[in-house]
């Protein structure tokens, strides 16, 4: 059975190796053969992802079986990497999932922290908190401290400018999310009136 | 990099810390290029390298200087006469790049002087410590205006619905094709260089001069017609309080070594984070907005008039910046944006330009110490850790009402009220923690080093209850808008006028966002229905969207709207909207058509998804490439046209002006015709060519060498002027504060060198990232490198009692640290003006929050000087002073 192997993807469906096939005409031939059922990609689906770490943009797949990521290696068809990855970009599964050394078996990683939050004023310890209530508690902060520090109008060298300017929060980071995120980061940010907002390019 | 002739590793251990682009080096090596090192330590890369030349911490431009000069004095100035007469290159050198791609020709205002007693440029005022750039500006020729007749080229920008403004008035520069008058560039260029000769440069870098001349010898290879050389660099140029001029000083090389725009060229920036390209397109810092458009100011960019009459050029392709404005506020403010109202631009706020302040993220901090800044938001940094004199950092955090961070684990800014030296029971400040999702459990864009936009698959849903970034902002933004819409308060206008209708099949979703960022114009487009896709998550069903095909289509008259012009195209297949793999952001086509790299259909790369910047400089001025075997872009003399990727496979998208269309206003009918080649290879800049002398930096119109904050010297050795004059967070005496910012001394608590003799420098190891956030969370990670260390030579162990694996307590005036310690012959010590100088080595991976591998009771990073350059606001961490011995603890 000779497939491409983006034949293999199918999380990208049958219509867009068809109709749609905008830079996907050319994809590289590779040897697909029939998997024995102990093979540890069995019945997987597989997406593409870039890497998380040094901005050089390596590809990976990523491999799924009944949800659950159980792969994570180099894309063999990304020209940057053609398949492989560096020590970091190869243990990039186990930012979620580690295997138990004594079972075998795929557990979730037990330093990432997956609920929400909150130290009180004083206090020396985390605290679980909901998200509707975080969400809730820090739009509330944003709005009291905005109001109290907001600047809207300005006079700069005897003129009258407005500014609308919030001087009294700051926002740092955007090196770590996708782009659109940046965006709805940003945006959000400055309409909020915030100038001190920087990210990992600063430094 | 495949390409080159030359690899210069400088400020940059690619081979540990980019892994896998050390693979391009490597072909390129098989091929016969020759790889240079020039780093403190001998470093992976250099054991991969020809060439290994130690260099002393902070002194990179004194390097470069030299090796400007060691190129004047062996190739220009011999062959610069001969070349004048005939005007045909030598073999050794490309003077027909110098004279029409950079201003080496342009003459300079009289009153413009370098003092080297006084280590300043003119223009500096003693009083504000800033300069007047007025005297670093070109003498005109001519003065001409834009056309805005009906014909004219410019009839656009007075078109209904343009907002008013100032037209620009082209100052053709005055120039001296022969380089003979005294006040053009490159005589200037020469004399300020002549200062730099080997000697000086050894003695400043602590270098062996038979080691330099190789180096600069073997640079100059790659000065010949059809020869490239590139250079890799990282933060270890960057991270200076002259980093900006660090970064200036390698592409200002590039020019003089024909350098820029050929294929195995250019200035290779290899950057930290995953997406630190898209945050920079993005302008997610104080002064910038999407897209390298300026934000808004209190001075030159107050108004919308002010901002279009200041930033758009003479000439060159940013004389459409109106029309990337306009459209950027119609994405912003959506159908509240008129031309009535200047397109929304009041309600964005204005950056405070008129008193000096400082917004960025070192200030920041002072700005909580000061009791200013009470609400902070972190997303995925960790500054607690990685920002310097981050002691500092959490002393001030304390003084926050509120702190919100959004990670995968639980940082030292998440706790900096946990902190070994913090009393959590005297921190008044409420601390939340969101859980976010990890890469490959949401979808979006990212980009790479070399501009290339790539789309990330979801492959699974996140652990628990942590949410993608994307989800978490519209959570807190909805609410945010609830409260003002419910209960008013300061201003609401800027929030409730704001655009933020990103929602497909009724959740937020990031296609939308992936529109507005390409670009869509506003007939066919109806965002107010809701967004439904079909079944196949191909089409709309409810909602449509006219995605544009490229920023070429933009306007400056409201009818078109587009979040990023940059990325224009990115996203723009109409047929499928929906299906981000059917974009040319998910082109996997991996064919090298042409054989030189450039995988034209793989992902999509801005502008345009030209590959190679700046492509008009590959060829000559006839349109002909340097290298015949490594074309980009050629002209076809038969055809009178351009060959280039926009029609044949294997070259590159025109990164100039190749082609120009007219629409006959009676009939419609567009007439292209191409352009015949000419010296316009920059077309960023309104000159159209590389600048050499620059007046846009705020710290010096060429890079002169300064001493790090932190210098073992107590003088410079090439001008009467220790620190670069107006660096950020200079001491406050004199209660100066205002004018430029300065820290005071309980701030940034300088060490002399007396009291701490040896320069230190920090760097990551393979296995780590940063401040480990992610990396010391994957236990095979950890495994392979469980701590961090501190590298010294042997010598230097020796005379204080050191081995290998010793606990080892290293300090200076902000903190002391204790790490591993690792004697090593790749560090060694170097002679500096006639002494010897020792030099460590610190990682800066590990802390004190409790994830896997060795915590520490502080960071490596409380030990660096929270000072910076002046127009990047870049910390300095890498050169800084410190004293260390043996502890038993």
């Amino acid at each position: 059975m000779d497939l491409t192997r983006r034949g293999f993807f199918k999380a990208l469906g049958a219509a867009s190796m068809t109709s749609f096939a905008f830079g996907m005409t050319q994809a590289s031939p590779a040897l697909a053969v029939e998997a024995e059922e102990s093979w540890k990609l069995v019945n997987t689906e597989e997406y593409t992802n870039i890497c998380c770490y040094c901005a050089g943009g390596c590809g990976s797949v990523c491999s799924v079986r009944d949800g659950e990521l159980v792969n994570l290696e180099g894309d063999p068809d990304h020209p940057i990497n053609q398949g492989g990855l560096c020590p970091k970009g190869a243990t990039m599964f186990q930012l979620r999932n580690v295997v138990n050394p004594e079972t075998r078996e795929i557990e979730k990683s037990k330093v990432r922290q997956t609920k929400p939050l909150v130290r009180r004023p004083y206090s020396n310890k985390w605290e679980p908190i909901s998200w509707k209530d975080a969400i809730a508690e820090i739009a509330q902060k944003t709005k009291e401290t905005r109001d109290a520090g907001f600047v809207e109008t300005e006079m700069v060298n005897g003129k009258k400018l407005v500014v609308n300017r919030c001087e009294s929060i700051a926002s740092l980071g955007g090196s770590q999310q996708n782009s659109e995120e940046e965006y709805l980061i940003l945006k959000m940010m400055r309409a909020l009136g915030i100038v001190a907002i920087d990210n990992q390019a600063r430094v | 990099m495949q390409n080159t002739d030359v690899i210069l590793n400088i400020g940059s251990n690619s081979v540990e810390n980019h892994p896998v682009s050390s693979k391009w080096l490597h072909k390129a090596h098989d091929k016969g290029a020759k790889w240079m090192v020039v780093d403190p330590r001998y470093t992976r890369t250099a054991e991969q390298a020809d060439i290994y030349c130690p260099i002393r911490s902070g002194t990179d431009i004194a390097f470069y200087g030299g090796l400007y000069n060691y190129i004047i004095t062996n190739l220009i100035e011999p062959g610069l006469a001969e070349y004048t007469k005939t005007g045909k290159n030598p073999s050794n050198y490309n003077f027909e790049y110098l004279i029409n791609y950079t201003n080496a020709s342009y003459i300079l205002m009289k009153d413009y002087e370098f003092d080297p007693a006084t280590g300043l440029f003119s223009g500096w005022n003693e009083d504000s410590e800033t300069y007047d750039a007025h005297s670093w500006h070109y003498e005109t020729e001519e003065e001409i205006p834009w056309d805005t007749s009906a014909t004219g080229a410019y009839n656009w920008s007075v078109a209904k619905g343009v907002p008013e403004f100032d037209k620009p008035v082209l100052a053709v520069p005055k120039k001296d094709a022969s380089l003979q008058n005294k006040r053009c560039v490159y005589q200037k260029f020469k004399e300020h260089y002549s200062r730099y000769d080997l000697d000086t440069v050894c003695k400043i870098c602590g270098m062996d001069k038979a080691d330099l001349e190789l180096v600069y010898s073997t640079w100059a290879t790659s000065c010949a017609p059809g020869k490239a050389g590139t250079i890799l660099y990282a933060l270890g140029q960057t991270q200076h309080t002259y980093g900006a001029q660090n970064t200036r000083a390698m592409s200002v090389l590039q020019l003089l070594s024909g350098n820029i725009g050929v294929p195995g060229g250019g200035v290779c920036a290899l950057r930290g984070e995953p997406n630190v390209q898209g945050a920079t397109d993005m302008g997610m810092l104080v002064n910038e907005q999407p897209a390298y458009l300026k934000w808004s100011n209190t001075t030159d960019r107050d108004t919308l008039a002010h901002w279009l009459s200041s930033q758009t050029y003479s000439d060159g392709y940013y004389t459409n910046k109106p029309k990337f404005m306009v459209s950027q506020l119609k994405e912003w403010f959506g159908e509240n944006a008129t031309v009535k109202n200047d397109y929304g631009y009041d309600w964005w706020p204005k950056v405070p330009s008129h008193d000096g302040s400082d917004w960025t993220e070192m200030s920041s901090f002072e700005k909580m110490k000061e009791g200013t800044m009470k609400g902070y938001y972190a997303w995925g940094m960790n500054p607690c850790h990685s920002a310097p004199n981050s002691g500092n950092v959490r002393r001030s955090m304390a003084n926050l009402d509120w702190a919100v961070t959004v990670d995968q684990v639980i940082t030292e800014t998440a706790s900096f009220w946990d902190a070994p030296d913090m009393k959590a029971e005297e921190i008044g400040t409420t601390c939340y923690f969101l859980p976010c999702a990890l890469i490959y459990e949401k979808p979006g864009t990212i980009l790479n080093s070399g501009r290339w936009i790539q789309w990330r698959q979801q492959a699974v849903e996140p652990w628990d209850e942590a949410k993608p970034d994307y989800e978490i902002c519209d959570l807190l933004w909805t609410e945010i808008r609830r409260l003002y819409k419910e209960q008013g308060g300061a201003n609401p206008d800027p929030i409730l006028k704001m655009k933020w209708d990103y929602y497909l099949d009724g959740k937020i979703d990031p296609r939308p966002v992936s529109w507005a960022l390409n670009g869509y114009a506003l007939e066919g487009s109806d965002w107010k229905s809701g967004f439904k896709s079909d079944a196949k998550g191909e089409k709309l069903t409810s909602g449509s969207i006219n995605l544009l095909p490229g920023y070429a289509d933009l306007a400056a008259d409201g009818s078109t709207a587009c979040g990023m012009w940059i990325y224009s195209g990115f996203y723009s297949n109409n047929e499928a909207p929906v299906s981000a793999e059917s974009q040319p952001v998910y082109g996997r086509d991996n064919t090298d058509y042409g054989g030189l790299g450039l995988y034209n259909k793989w992902a999509y790369s801005w502008p345009d998804n030209r590959r190679v910047i700046y492509n008009r400089a590959s060829a000559d001025m006839n349109g002909q490439p340097w290298n015949k075997d490594k074309c980009l872009v050629k002209w076809d003399n038969k055809a009178k046209a351009w060959t280039t990727g926009k029609n044949t496979d294997g070259y590159d998208n025109p990164d100039f002006v190749a082609s120009k269309s007219v629409t006959d206003p009676k009939t419609g009918v567009v007439t292209t015709t191409a352009i015949e080649p000419n010296n316009k290879a920059f077309f960023m800049l309104w000159e159209q060519n590389g600048r050499l002398e620059s007046y846009g930096m705020v710290d010096g119109p060429l890079p002169e060498h300064y001493e790090p904050f932190e210098t073992p010297l107590s003088e410079n050795l090439i001008n009467g002027r220790l620190n670069s004059p107006c660096y950020l967070g200079r001491p406050d005496t004199e209660g100066k504060k205002g004018l430029g910012t300065k820290y005071s001394d309980e701030s940034t608590r300088r060490a002399s060198a007396d009291e701490f003799p040896y320069v230190a420098t920090t760097y990551s190891v393979t296995e780590h990232w940063q401040t480990g956030a992610q990396t010391r969370a994957c236990p095979a990670l950890v495994e392979a490198m469980p701590g961090d260390m501190i590298e010294m030579s042997p010598a230097l162990a020796q005379e204080k009692g050191v081995k290998t694996g010793d606990k080892v307590r290293v300090w200076n005036r902000r903190a002391e640290v204790i790490v591993t310690a690792v004697v090593t012959p790749r560090i060694r010590p170097l002679t500096v003006n006639g002494k010897t100088q020792h030099l460590v080595g610190m990682t800066h991976h590990y802390s004190w929050s409790k994830l896997f591998g060795l915590t520490t009771h502080g960071a490596v990073n409380d030990l660096t000087p929270n000072v910076g350059d002046p127009n990047s606001q870049t910390p300095e961490y890498k050169a800084f002073l410190v004293n260390f011995e043996k502890t038993s603890i």
